[in-house]
Formats: C-alpha cells, structure tokens, sequence
C-alpha cells in the first residue's frame, strides 16, 4: 500500500498481488473441483440438458467471481476511490452481462431454466461457504495456512 | 352465496375475453423485469455501503488493507447473491 498520499483516498492505492483475486482464483479452483460432480448431479436430476445447464451456470458464475475480483484488482492499484466507482458499476455491469449470457441461450435446444437458476444461486452462495471457511480461519490465526 | 360465485366467474370469464392473451404476456414480462430491477436495488445500497465503509479502512489503516479487501470481497460476493437470487426468479417467471 501506497502510504505517501496520506489518508487521502483519491491518492491511496494499493500494489502487489491482489487479496481478491487470490480469493477469486480459489474459489474458481474449487469451483473446477465440484463442476464433474454438479453435472453429474444435473445429469441425474434433469437429464443431459440438464448437466449441460448446470455446467453453463457454474462457468456463468466462475466468470463472475473472476471479474468482480480482475476489477477491484484493477481499480485498487489505480486509486482507492475508483474502487467505489469500479465496484458499483461492475456490479451493474456484471449483473447485465449474466442477463445477456443467459438472453442469448434462452432458445437452445439444451437449456433447462430451472436447473441453470438453481445452479447459480447454489454454486454462488455454497462456493463461498466455502472459501470464507478457510478466510475465517486465516484472519483468526495469521499463522496458520489451512489445506485447501 | 351461489350467486355471488356465478357474478364472479362470469366477471373473470369476461376479463379473459377483454385482455388478450399476447397483452396478459407483455404485462407479465413486464412485471418480471420490474421485480428484478427492484430486486437489484436493495444489493446495490448494500453494496455501496460495504464498499465505502472499506475503502475508508483502507485508508486510515493501510497496514490492514489486504485484509479489509479480503472480508470486502467476500461481502460483495454474498450481497450479490441477492440480486442472483432476484435474477433466477425473473428468468423463472419469464422463461418456463
């Protein structure tokens, strides 16, 4: 962190590697883990369109993770202040591009709309369940580095 | 009482004919769009909050910057979900 600003956030920023993306490349290397078993659970529920609609949710949702951490990661070794802006309009513009990857495969022949909306809310909050088990434990005990 | 149930199904029966069926679809994709914008509403203050009250961590403790944007992240991420969440329903309503 840059500190020679003083306490101004329009001047503050941060360098080296970015915690978000760290927490963001975890999430999406467990998210890879668990995409064979999601899919073969969709493919057990719902048949092949639905493995095929879970594992299109899971990538949405992945995606998602990588770009709201590449854009803080940005906005943070620019300034703090563009991380506000950088975060509300990410949030925004995130939000529209699910809407449009979601637009665009709404005539498929393969697309099970329940089981991609069950996917997304469920991969989304159970991966980070996930990771903020082991953020827990790395804010509570600095020194202790658990398995992944 | 039976003839209160034979005004009303008279008067829903006379609804369907005057409110055509692709006017019953406009309306309803309508409807689904309108709950999900207020659905990102909520997520968006939640957010602008969260991330304000981090950015001025940050600034006035700049040794624990990592950690702020770590557990800011996650907040985020899990403020987000509601707005997934309202997203899901839309594509529910609008699509099946």
């Amino acid at each position: 962190m840059t500190t020679d600003a003083g306490a101004n956030p329009m001047l503050m920023r941060m360098e080296g590697p970015s915690p978000a993306q760290q927490v963001a490349a975890d999430i999406v290397k467990r998210g890879l883990w668990v995409a064979p078993l999601l899919m073969l659970a969709g493919a057990a529920i719902w048949g092949s369109d639905g493995a095929l609609s879970v594992g299109y949710a899971l990538a949405l949702v992945l995606a998602n993770f990588w770009l709201a951490a590449a854009l803080i990661a940005w906005s943070s070794r620019i300034s703090l202040a563009l991380v506000m802006a950088a975060t509300l309009f990410g949030f925004i513009v995130r939000l529209a591009l699910i809407f449009l990857a979601v637009w665009l495969v709404k005539d498929a022949g393969w697309v099970d709309f329940v089981a991609l909306g069950i996917t997304i809310i469920v991969s989304h909050l159970g991966l980070l369940f996930w990771e903020m088990r082991y953020v827990s434990a790395s804010l509570a005990f600095p020194g202790l580095k658990p398995t992944t | 009482m039976s003839t209160l149930a034979t005004i009303a199904q008279q008067g829903l029966e006379l609804a369907q004919d005057v409110v055509p069926e692709g006017a019953q679809d406009v309306e309803a994709a309508g409807s689904a769009g309108f709950a999900y914008g207020l659905a990102a509403i909520g997520p968006g203050i939640g957010i602008g909050y969260l991330v304000g009250q981090a950015v001025q961590a940050m600034a006035r403790q700049p040794e624990s910057a990592g950690q702020v944007q770590t557990t800011m992240f996650l907040g985020i991420a899990f403020t987000e979900a509601l707005a997934l969440i309202g997203f899901v329903v839309f594509i529910l309503l609008k699509f099946v």
